[in-house]
């Protein structure tokens, strides 16, 4: 048996993350990997499209229910889906109540604790969107994931979020084992995005492990509560996660402890590529536009 | 009667900068605007207060959550008071304070009860919002005698951000009860004293500008007001100190319509506004309430200090003032009946105390409010300082204060145990944590948190027994067989 990797996917809220984990996992278990899902979301929904159903038990509103999370047993709150792939939800209160970071510490330390980890190959988390708590950081710290793929697009706040992201990498990287695995790229086909995803990598002093184009299959796939490779493994798509799941498993050991940049510096690289205008672009766009509605004004 | 000595100004001076030398040089800095010695003429005692405590050294201070539940709210005696979070700080702070009150547990007095949501890690994942509408919904069940309930925050239910106003909104509605949300999380603030400013705002918040349903009948309705009417603001009633202030009270004409908070029920908190003048006896934890009271309600307050026969006299002339010639007459009837209990007193312990040096070390009062009772005695002041008291505080013990005197805001274990070391006066004053290890050091020890078991201290009932227990503290003969008896004395 191999060494276990312990993996986590991490970007903005929306970008496309439990989708792009979930179709990367599938692909990984088609290689043969013993692969076990940990959701770290409250909305649980990190392994709907490999247990072609939403995960209705929960670590800890099982715990809640038998009083603490000791009550609980492995076999209670794991179950199997596609490609043999072991699933867990952390699950956590309902938006606006409670504390889900320290819902994520509880039932990671539960799942270490029983023993959860053994006889797998990867362990891949999936966390909430921002970490905005040490909950949430939870993954990324004492020797857990030991390596972090961001999931983002040409979008500016995407950009953001993953500078933002090897923030949190950088501030534990020093204390612990984990590195920034790379970028992936979520594509949402923006202009240049794949110029501007490799121009953020290099930023970041990482890789672009693979860009994923836009396909509408993964929608078709997803309504179905599918992975593309269960939906239709023969599409193009497939194959494109298949290369991401590839590209994931021989990327192991080429973790980097990551460079963020300052925002002044990120905001200058969005300029270079058009994203973002400069303010003397703002203010000449702000005055062609009020000259306009000042001419409507006239003509009316 | 005042009493005339001076401290060794130079002597003290000395010792802390001895004390401040051990310190590294960050910690000597921020320390040294802590420490000082008094010179007659000064505006304040020249020492920064009220800021936050240095890590690494041992303070004695408590936390926001001791100041509005142990404090100010705890001892209302008619309503139920919900430790709100894990069961440790609702455990730890039960029954911890001596506030003496009559009643009948389970009927009309629930103090002696302890009330927690007993929080477990579901409740900090999920919100413990539901589980204190059960909770509040069992104590309904269980005791429908409670008149209300106020929720003292723990730290976890701030930091989990429970919507507990919601909850205490609903609630009050349903029940026809105040139910007070009090965010008292022990992490607020530098001390105790951010729970007193809470604990204070919420009774104006939640008890004073309460909606009460239009069809429910005032409870007081047959009040009648009286020109006399006062209200006794910051007296905790330990070991019975606010019903021996209230005798003296009552003897001279006036009508307590309220004590707040010993012995105290939801309708005292109520009526209080309809006082004439409110009577403030710990300025530090009540002020904000009072100072809000005469803004709204346009009641005028006063400090005043029933602690030994010299400020009994003053303070009770002062509070005539403000009143008619029939209460100015009684008055000096009163001080003239009592002078010679307080006389007979002095005669009887004076001799054993005379010249006898105390330091003090208490929480935001006491430290300048006790000083003439020791004078009174014959006992000299070598040196005070405040747990939690803020700068109005040290410029009020300027007038208590002899020129010379060593003064210590938020003192360290260290520097406490050097000060005693050096000074060795004959008694020191201060609270449980420091109890053991000063009469260890041999030093003569009285609680004046808690009055060591007994009490009360106010007024002239209270003189006597503080004359008494100062006097078996400094005198108890087990002093004088401190040294093992084969090493020479």
């Amino acid at each position: 048996m191999s060494a276990l990797r312990q993996i986590a996917f991490y970007g903005k809220g929306g970008i496309g993350k439990s989708t792009t984990s979930q179709n990367t996992i599938a692909a990984l278990a088609e290689m043969g990997q013993r692969v076990m899902i940990v959701g770290c979301d409250p909305k649980a929904d990190s392994t709907r499209l490999i247990l072609n159903a939403k995960a209705q038990q929960t670590v800890l509103q099982m715990a809640a229910d038998a009083g603490s999370v000791e009550d609980l047993e492995l076999e209670d709150v794991l179950r199997v889906g596609q490609g043999g792939v072991a699933c867990v939800e952390s699950g956590g209160p309902e938006p606006g109540v409670g504390c889900a970071g320290r819902g994520v510490i509880t039932s990671i330390n539960f799942l270490e604790e029983n023993g959860a980890y053994e006889d797998q190959d990867y362990i891949v988390y999936d966390v909430l969107g921002d970490v905005v708590c040490g909950g949430f950081a939870m993954p990324i710290r004492e020797n857990k994931a030991q390596e972090i793929y961001i999931v983002m697009s040409g979008e500016m706040m995407a950009l953001y979020a993953a500078n933002n992201i090897s923030r949190g990498i950088l501030k534990y990287a020093t204390t612990g084992s984990v590195r920034l695995g790379g970028l992936i790229c979520n594509s949402r086909q923006t202009d240049l995005e794949i110029e501007l995803a490799e121009a953020m990598a290099a930023k970041l002093g990482t890789t672009l492990i693979h860009f994923v184009p836009r396909d509408n299959i993964v929608q078709h796939a997803e309504l179905r509560r599918q992975t593309v490779i269960q939906y239709d493994p023969e599409s193009k798509q497939a194959n494109e996660y298949r290369t991401l799941a590839k590209n994931i498993h021989e990327n192991k050991g080429n973790g980097v402890i990551p460079t963020p940049i300052s925002m002044d510096e990120l905001e200058e690289m969005l300029m270079e590529f058009g994203i973002l205008k400069s303010d003397e672009e703002m203010i000449a766009e702000l005055e062609a536009k009020e000259a306009a509605q000042k001419e409507a004004l006239e003509v009316a | 009667m005042s009493l005339d000595y001076e401290n060794d100004r130079e002597f003290h001076e000395q010792v802390i900068e001895d004390v401040l030398e051990t310190y590294p040089e960050k910690t000597r800095k921020r320390r040294k605007k802590h420490l000082n010695v008094v010179s007659e003429g000064d505006s304040d005692c020249g020492v920064k207060s009220n800021i936050k405590s240095m890590p690494g050294v041992m303070t004695v201070r408590g936390c926001a959550y001791a100041g509005s539940k142990g404090v100010v709210w705890g001892p209302i005696k008619d309503m139920v008071h919900i430790s709100h979070g894990p069961v440790g700080c609702g455990h730890y702070s039960w029954g911890q304070r001596r506030n003496y009150y009559t009643g009948e547990t389970g009927i009309n007095t629930f103090a002696a009860m302890q009330f927690t949501s007993d929080f477990q890690e579901r409740d900090i994942v999920f919100g413990g919002d539901k589980k204190l509408r059960e909770l509040i919904d069992e104590i309904e069940t269980l005791f429908p005698l409670t008149k209300g309930v106020t929720i003292q925050s723990e730290c976890p239910v701030g930091l989990i951000g429970d919507d507990i106003e919601a909850v205490a909104k609903d609630k009050g509605k349903a029940l026809d009860k105040p139910v007070v949300p009090v965010r008292c999380e022990g992490f607020r603030g530098v001390s105790q004293s951010l729970g007193h400013h809470i604990a204070n705002d919420t009774i104006r918040d939640w008890i004073f500008d309460r909606e009460k349903p239009s069809d429910l009948e005032d409870p007081d309705a047959g009040f009648e007001p009286s020109p006399y009417d006062v209200v006794v603001i910051g007296d905790y009633n330990i070991g019975g100190d606010c019903w021996a202030s209230r005798k003296i009270l009552e003897e001279v004409g006036l009508r307590v319509i309220a004590q707040w908070t010993g012995d105290t029920s939801l309708a005292e908190l109520e009526r209080a506004p309809k006082a004439k003048l409110n009577l403030i006896h710990c300025y530090r934890s009540m002020n904000y309430i009072s100072r809000h009271m005469e803004e709204k309600y346009g009641t005028p307050w006063m400090e005043f200090n029933f602690f030994g026969p010299s400020k009994i006299e003053t303070s009770l002339r002062a509070i005539a003032e403000n009143f008619d010639d029939t209460i100015k007459e009684n008055v000096e009837k009163v001080i003239a009946k009592y002078r010679p209990l307080a006389d007979e007193v002095i005669e009887k312990y004076r001799p054993r105390l005379e010249g006898k040096k105390v330091m003090l070390y208490v929480g935001g009062l006491r430290p300048r409010h006790m000083v003439s009772a020791y004078e009174d005695l014959g006992m000299e002041i070598v040196g005070a300082g405040y747990e939690f008291a803020h700068k109005d505080d040290y410029q009020r013990t300027m007038s208590h204060v002899k020129d010379g005197t060593l003064i210590f805001d938020d003192v360290t274990a260290y520097e406490m145990e050097k000060f005693i070391e050096r000074i060795r006066p004959d008694l020191v004053g201060s609270g449980i944590k420091e109890k053991y290890p000063i009469q260890k050091m041999g030093v003569p020890f009285r609680q004046v948190h808690s009055w060591d078991y007994s009490g009360p201290y106010h007024a002239y009932d209270g003189f006597a027994i503080f004359a008494k227990d100062m006097d078996l503290a400094i005198n108890n003969p087990v002093w004088g067989k401190f040294k093992a008896p084969w090493v020479e004395a």
